[in-house]
């Protein structure tokens, strides 16, 4: 019988498999940063060990960075500890460091794929459950926990039981200014948040074929929103052409070589998946979160929703939380929704394609008066080429602030947060309460519909832009 | 990691169920860089309260911790254990433990031992009428045995076959795969060359 994408990459990295024990799986590449590796090298330093590859390991700083005064000592002390630890433990164990200030530094997720390091067919895992990320090359990659990663440090292996297998087939195109974003989200409320559960899910169809990279790594970067262990998307052309060039990218015959395997990632055609979804984009549109968890989504032409609307009682009690939480009403049209602060940019929508589209809509509109927004590059490479492109000035011209590369407003674990009570439309991943600074009210939204809102003030999709001129 | 074979110590009884990590280590207690001082923050909210067990002078040798059922629930964070062990215990007993907290557990060299509710009740009554009281738990024979005379406890506890044997073995799963070094480094030598690095000789 032949095997899928996953099961092909699972199968190559297994080091020793016996019966009734998980599989050693060999790790190709680990990523690392400065909140969740510290303990793990303290248990190394405890233990006598090493690092078994530093050559298959990096670190960058990401969550705790500023995005302003980045050539400035880090204020507050405890992220300054959490970094300068990173510090020193990369140059006492060997490990490749892209700190702050550094032309390579980044979000971790951004970072891998723009080096070239992140190809098809590996294993890579971080202590981040973004990871998933990585699984648009056609790789299979997943968060892990500290003493997972203390184990990777060691051995450069996992202990790990097969997932199963999952394929989300996304039939049609996408209509336009209907973005990857949006059919994740479509797809998140589709599932709910544990629908993936114990999967690795293979993302295949029209829909997703079509999308950019940059697309692709925006949806397998929400696969664990759903609850998957991790997302993939075969290679193809366009997953070649992205990587030739690029700093860690093979070259020569070493380049061929690897084209031929990555070609062989495909899953067969009489392969069999656990389970199976098929969604139509061509019926899909702009899609914006209203609750506190990113399954609780509705298209932005329509409104709050009602907690009687739930049919399962836990759902209806989730829904009436979030509600409380979110300051809404139900039955207001989503578009009515009034946004304090606008942010661009995260590992899920903070590369230069984002940048791009973002700045296309803003150009010649400025940000509404009681609106600020906030547009943060995914790393400094994507600051560097925005800015070469002018898209910084657009930005700015339209009253934007423009920042230093880093996860910011993401989480609140850096200067960058809301304030209790304050409502942003994001382009990041996740809207629990709080995940944006206390009492910081989130709605989940798109490339296109972040820059409307900035405009309009209020949950805006680019076709609002029609009337303001 | 220490081999466990068997552990005597003082017995402190915690008269709650379904104590989450959250109350066993609060989230601002999460920022230290290292794998040790978390005692500090073990049962923090607790702790301010005098009649709190943890506070009585009798238990300051305290290492067995008896709780009630659903002991580690709720967030996955391993500090909890860490928490446990840097206060000074090296086993739990509870009737019934978190699937994550007994993975983590396991992992860091805490013993969970499920017994059944009522050995948790005699024990409780044990330890309240003669506090600083000592409890065995010999992982060899997977007993607990406290008190002496007719009204001595002794009783089984559940301890999956993998645990028992890391644990007796003193593996952590780092020991275990290091174990496995040879067929590590064969798989290596068959990598292919193009496999991207991220330093270069
Ligand atoms: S941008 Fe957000 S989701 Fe991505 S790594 Fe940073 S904190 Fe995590």
């Amino acid at each position: 019988m032949g095997r899928t994408l996953s099961e092909k990459v699972w199968d190559e990295h297994v080091v020793r498999s016996t019966p009734g024990e998980p599989d050693l799986l060999y790790i190709d590449l680990h990523l690392i940063h400065e909140v969740t590796s510290p303990q793990a090298f303290d248990g190394l330093r405890l233990a006598g060990r090493q690092v078994r590859r530093p050559d298959l390991t990096l670190a960058t700083e990401d969550h705790n960075v500023p995005t302003l005064d980045w050539d400035k000592p880090i204020a507050d002390p405890v992220s300054r500890t959490q970094v300068e630890t990173l510090r020193r433990n990369a140059e006492e164990f060997g490990v490749r460091l892209h700190p702050l200030g550094d032309l390579d530094q980044g979000i971790v997720h951004v970072v891998g794929p723009q080096l070239g390091l992140t190809q098809p067919g590996m294993t890579i895992v971080c202590g981040d459950s973004h990871t998933s990320t990585h699984g648009a090359f056609g790789a299979i990659a997943f968060g892990i926990g500290t003493s997972e990663v203390e184990h990777v440090l060691a051995t450069q292996t996992l202990m790990q039981a097969k997932p199963k297998t999952m394929a989300v087939t996304v039939n049609g195109s996408l209509p336009d200014g209907v973005t990857a974003k949006d059919l994740v989200l479509n797809l998140i409320a589709h599932t709910g948040t544990g629908g993936g559960q114990g999967y690795i899910v293979e993302y295949r169809g029209q829909a997703i074929e079509e999308l950019s990279m940059e697309g692709r790594m925006t949806v397998c970067n929400m696969s664990i929103e759903w609850g998957a262990k991790a997302g993939m998307i075969a290679p193809d052309q366009k997953t070649f052409d992205y990587i030739q060039g690029r700093p860690e990218a093979p070259t020569g015959a070493d380049w061929d070589a690897a084209v031929e395997h990555w070609t062989s990632l495909r899953t067969d055609d009489d392969a069999v998946f656990d389970k199976e979804l098929v969604l139509d984009a061509s019926t899909m549109t702009p899609f914006v979160t209203w609750g506190t968890n990113p399954g609780q989504g509705v298209p932005l032409g329509a409104s709050v929703p009602t907690p009687e609307d739930f049919e399962d009682v836990s759902d209806q009690v989730a829904a009436q939380k979030a509600l409380e939480y979110m300051g809404l009403e139900a039955g207001t049209p989503m578009r009515e929704v009034k946004v304090d602060t606008v942010f661009v940019g995260s590992c899920t929508n903070g590369r230069i394609e984002d940048l791009r589209l973002a700045a296309d809509i803003i150009k010649g509109h400025t940000v509404a008066p009681d609106t600020r927004l906030l547009v943060v590059p995914g790393s400094v490479r994507v600051r560097l080429q925005a800015e070469e492109e002018g898209l910084d000035v657009v930005f700015k011209e339209a009253g934007a602030e423009w920042r230093g590369a880093g996860c910011s407003m993401c989480l609140g674990m850096n200067p960058d947060t809301l304030q209790p009570g304050e409502r942003s439309a994001s382009t990041s991943n996740r809207n629990f309460e709080g995940r944006q600074g206390k009492g910081g009210r989130t709605h989940l939204v798109s490339i296109p519909v972040a820059a409307a809102t900035a405009v309009r003030g209020t949950l805006s999709s680019p076709s609002d832009l029609a009337s303001i001129g | 990691m220490d081999k466990f074979t068997t552990h005597t110590g003082v017995g402190v009884p915690l008269r709650r169920s379904n104590v989450d990590t959250d109350q066993i280590i609060p989230a601002v207690y999460l920022k230290r860089v290292t794998r040790t001082g978390f005692e500090d923050g073990l049962f923090a909210a607790w702790r301010n309260d005098p009649s709190f067990v943890l506070n009585d002078p009798v238990y300051a040798a305290g290492s067995v911790l008896v709780a009630g059922p659903d002991f580690g629930t709720g967030s996955s964070r391993e500090h909890a254990v860490w928490a446990l062990q840097n206060y000074g215990f090296k086993a739990v007993i509870s009737p019934r433990f978190a699937d994550i907290f007994r993975g983590n557990s396991g992992k860091a060299g805490l013993l969970a031992a499920q017994v059944d509710e009522k050995v948790v009740q005699r024990l409780w009554d044990l330890l309240e009428e003669q506090p600083g009281a000592e409890i065995t738990v010999d992982l060899e024979s997977r007993t607990v045995r406290a008190g002496a005379g007719p009204d001595a406890i002794e009783d089984s506890f559940d301890i999956d076959d993998y645990t028992r044997w890391r644990l007796l073995e003193g593996l952590d799963d780092i020991g275990i795969t290091l174990g496995h070094d040879a067929d590590i480094a064969s798989y290596e030598a068959s990598r292919p060359s193009w496999k991207p690095v991220t330093q270069h000789a």
